[in-house]
C-alpha cells in the first residue's frame, strides 16, 4: 500500500516539475513578447524594406532583394553620414569636458547644495527637447544676446551670424545630451571613497597626480556610459541640424527623414537606418571593448 | 464626475489610443475614437481659419456650430503635404478612418490622393454652394469636374522682404540674392514653389512640359546660391519667425503669410509677385475614404462656400478666396480688403501667375530626390 501511495504522489509531481521548469519562462513570457512586438518584428520589416524596390503608385514597393540599395544610400549620403559621426564626436567631446568639472564639483565641493544643483542638471529634462532647440535659435539669433555682445565687441561683422552653422548644430547637440553625459559621471564619482584619495596623498601624490592615476581610473565606468550615451542618440539625431542648421550641415537624420517624408522612399530610408544602427554598434563594440563594461553603471 | 463606459467603448478607445500614439497623433484624436461619430474631424494648416484671440475661437465656426448643431473639431495639424500623407497613407491603404473628415491639401498631393482611391466623391446635392466656386477652379486637372475635392483658397508663391534691408523692395531674381541679402535669404521647402519661380525667371514656361535638362538647371541655380552661402535654410512656413526676428531679410514666400506678419508687425515687411512671373496653387477640401461622417462633413464644405462666410474667412487668412460672391460681400466685412489684389486677383494679376504643370510619377521622385539633394536631405 505503501507503494502505491508513493507510485500515487509520484504520478502526481511529474506534471508539477515540468510546470516548475516552464515557470521561468512564463515570467519572462511579458518581456519576451514585448521585445518580440517591439524589436524584432520591427526590425525584421526594416531589413524586408530596405532591399525592396519602387512599385506601381508612390509608396507602393516590392520585394526584389535589390542589395545594391546599400551601396546607392551610402554613395548617395556619404557626406552626411560622416558628418553625422563627426558632430557626434565634437559633442561627445565637448559634453565630456563640460561635464567632467560639474560632476566632480557636485560630487565633492557642493556640500548642502548637492541636491539642489542635481535637480537643476535635471532640470532641462521638465521642458520639450524640441522647444529648448527652438529656443536656442532665438538665444543664438538676430535678436539674441550673444551675436548683440559679439557684434558690440567687434569679434562679429554685421553680416555674421550664428544661427544656420555648424557651430550652432554642435552647440546645440552638446547642450541637449549634456545631462546624460554629467549624470553617469557624478554616479561614479560620488562612488568614489574619499579614503582612497586621502591614502594617495599620504603615499605622496600631489593633488595632480592623485587626480590622474586615482580619480580619473575609479570614474571610467562613468566616462564610458556617459560617451555613449551622448554619442549614440547624437549620431542620430536630425533636430538640431535641422532647426539650428543649414543645407551644407544636415545630417544622416534629417536623409532618413527627406527619404521616408519628403521623397517617400522608404526602402533608401530602411537602408540608411540599418547603416546607422551597424555602424554604431561597430563603433562601440570597439570603444566598449577597449574601455570594459564590467562596471558600467 | 461618473462617466460610463460600456466594454464596446472602452475598447474602441484602447483602440484608438493605440494607433493614435503610433502615428504620433495629439490627444484629441484619441477622444474622439471613443466619443459618438457626429463630430466633425477638420485638419488643416496653420493660420488657414479666422480666429478670434480672445475667445480662442474660431468664429466662422461657431457660427456653423451654432446654425447646425453640428460640432466641429479642428485641428491645425497640416505643416506640410509630403509629411501629413505620409503620416495617414498607412491606414488610408488599410481602408480605415484616418481621424479625420476632411483634411486640405495642395492640389498635386490632392491630385495623389484622388488617383489613389484614398477621398470619397461629394454627394453635390448636399454641396449646393459649390455653384459660388469661381468656374476657372471649378474645372482643374486634379479633378475634372471637382467630384472630389474642392478649393479652399488660392496660394500665391514670390517675394518677401523686411522693408528695412530691401527699401526697393524685390522683384527679380537677381534682387532676391543681392549681397545685403547674403546668407539671409529663405526658400519655400515646397518644391513647386522655389523651383517654379526659378524655372520662370530662366525664361521656362512652368505650365508646358519641359525637360529634365530644364528642370536641373534650376536644382543646380539654386544648389550654387546655397554653396556660396546666399541660401540660409529652406523651410516651410517657419520662414515667418525668421522674418520677424531679423534672421531672414528676403525669402520665397506665400502671400497670405505676409499679410497676416504686416498685421501683427506694422508693416515691416512687402511681397511681390516676381517680374518673370509667380506660382499659383490652390489647397483643396476632401473627405477621406471611409470618413463615418460624410454628411455632416459636407455641410460643413457647403457653408464655407457661402460668400459671406467665404470673405470673413479671406479677410483674416489673406490668400485669394475660390468664391464668387465674396468680394461684393467683402465690402460689408472690411471695405479696405475689397481692392486686396493677393486676395480678389485682376485679370493684369493672373496673367503674372502660373499653374506648375502635372508631374509624372518618374519625374515626381526624381525631381523630389533632386530637390532634397539640393537642399542637403540626400
Amino acid at each position: 500500500m505503501s507503494t502505491a501511495l508513493l507510485q500515487a504522489t509520484t504520478h502526481e509531481k511529474k506534471p508539477s516539475i515540468t510546470k516548475k521548469k516552464l515557470l521561468p519562462y512564463w515570467l519572462l513570457a511579458p518581456g519576451i513578447i514585448w521585445l518580440v512586438i517591439f524589436f524584432l518584428v520591427p526590425i525584421y520589416q526594416l531589413i524586408s524594406t530596405s532591399t525592396q524596390t519602387q512599385g506601381y503608385g508612390i509608396g507602393t514597393y516590392v520585394q526584389t532583394y535589390r542589395f545594391s540599395n546599400f551601396i546607392d544610400a551610402i554613395t548617395s549620403s556619404k557626406a552626411q553620414l560622416i558628418r553625422s559621426f563627426e558632430y557626434a564626436f565634437l559633442a561627445t567631446a565637448f559634453a565630456l569636458i563640460i561635464s567632467y568639472p560639474l560632476a566632480y564639483a557636485v560630487a565633492f565641493k557642493s556640500g548642502r547644495w548637492k541636491n539642489t544643483l542635481l535637480v537643476l542638471i535635471v532640470a532641462p529634462f521638465f521642458c520639450s527637447f524640441l522647444l529648448r532647440t527652438v529656443a536656442w535659435e532665438q538665444i543664438l539669433g538676430e535678436q539674441g544676446l550673444v551675436i548683440k555682445f559679439l557684434r558690440f565687441a567687434h569679434i562679429m561683422g554685421a553680416q555674421g551670424h550664428l544661427t544656420a552653422t555648424p557651430f550652432a548644430v554642435v552647440a546645440g547637440l552638446t547642450y541637449n545630451f549634456l545631462p546624460f553625459m554629467t549624470l553617469p559621471l557624478y554616479a561614479s564619482l560620488e562612488r568614489i571613497d574619499i579614503r582612497m584619495m586621502e591614502a594617495s596623498g599620504d603615499l605622496y601624490a600631489n593633488a595632480l597626480t592623485t587626480f590622474r592615476k586615482v580619480t580619473i581610473p575609479l570614474s571610467m565606468p562613468g566616462v564610458v556610459a556617459g560617451t555613449l550615451l551622448t554619442f549614440i542618440p547624437a549620431a542620430g539625431d536630425y533636430i538640431n541640424a535641422e532647426l539650428l542648421g543649414n543645407p551644407g550641415t544636415k545630417m544622416i537624420g534629417n536623409v532618413i527623414e527627406a527619404r521616408y517624408l519628403e521623397i517617400v522612399d522608404y526602402p533608401g530610408a530602411a537602408a540608411l537606418s540599418l547603416i546607422l544602427m551597424v555602424t554604431i554598434l561597430i563603433l562601440v563594440m570597439a570603444y566598449v571593448k577597449r574601455a570594459g563594461t564590467e562596471e558600467l553603471v | 464626475m461618473a462617466i460610463e463606459f460600456s466594454r464596446r467603448d472602452l475598447i474602441k478607445a484602447v483602440g484608438g489610443l493605440s494607433a493614435a500614439s503610433l502615428l504620433g497623433l495629439s490627444g484629441e484624436g484619441i477622444a474622439n475614437a471613443a466619443s459618438s461619430q457626429q463630430t466633425v474631424r477638420f485638419a488643416n494648416w496653420s493660420l488657414y481659419l479666422d480666429y478670434d484671440n480672445k475667445t480662442k475661437r474660431y468664429p466662422t465656426l461657431v457660427d456653423f456650430t451654432k446654425k447646425t448643431g453640428i460640432p466641429v473639431k479642428y485641428m491645425e495639424v497640416v505643416d506640410d503635404n509630403d509629411t501629413f500623407t505620409a503620416k495617414v497613407t498607412p491606414q488610408l491603404r488599410l481602408k480605415k478612418d484616418i481621424g479625420y473628415d476632411i483634411v486640405v491639401l495642395t492640389e498635386w498631393m490632392a491630385s495623389r490622393w484622388i488617383t489613389g482611391g484614398y477621398v470619397t466623391k461629394f454627394d453635390d446635392a448636399k454641396v449646393p454652394n459649390r455653384k459660388n466656386v469661381l468656374p476657372f477652379l471649378l474645372n482643374r486637372p486634379l479633378d475634372p469636374g471637382r467630384h472630389y475635392s474642392l478649393p479652399w483658397a488660392g496660394v500665391i508663391a514670390g517675394f518677401a522682404w523686411n522693408n528695412k534691408h530691401n527699401p526697393k523692395g524685390i522683384h527679380t531674381m537677381e534682387q532676391l540674392f543681392a549681397p545685403a541679402n547674403k546668407g539671409k535669404v529663405e526658400v519655400l521647402s515646397e518644391m513647386r514653389d522655389t523651383i517654379g519661380l526659378i524655372l520662370m525667371w530662366q525664361g521656362v514656361d512652368i505650365t508646358k512640359p519641359f525637360s529634365q535638362d530644364k528642370f536641373m538647371n534650376a536644382i543646380d541655380y539654386m544648389q550654387k546660391m546655397i554653396h556660396d552661402g546666399f541660401i540660409r535654410q529652406v523651410k516651410g512656413q517657419s520662414y515667418q519667425e525668421d522674418l520677424i526676428s531679423g534672421d531672414a531679410t528676403a525669402v520665397i514666400g506665400w502671400s497670405g503669410d505676409i499679410n497676416q506678419l504686416n498685421a501683427q508687425n506694422s508693416n515691416q515687411f512687402g511681397f511681390a509677385i516676381p517680374d518673370s512671373g509667380g506660382t499659383f496653387s490652390t489647397d483643396n477640401m476632401m473627405i477621406p475614404a471611409h470618413s463615418p461622417n460624410k454628411i455632416n462633413a459636407e455641410a460643413v464644405i457647403n457653408y464655407y462656400y457661402d460668400p459671406v462666410v467665404a470673405a470673413r474667412v479671406a479677410n483674416y487668412i489673406n490668400y485669394v478666396c475660390p468664391v464668387a460672391g465674396a468680394q461684393q460681400a467683402m465690402a460689408k466685412i472690411n471695405p479696405a480688403q475689397v481692392k486686396n489684389k493677393l486676395i480678389f486677383p485682376d485679370a493684369a494679376m493672373w496673367k503674372k501667375l502660373h499653374v506648375f504643370r502635372e508631374l509624372s510619377q518618374s519625374e515626381q521622385i526624381s525631381f523630389a530626390t533632386a530637390f532634397q539633394k539640393a537642399s542637403g536631405n540626400a
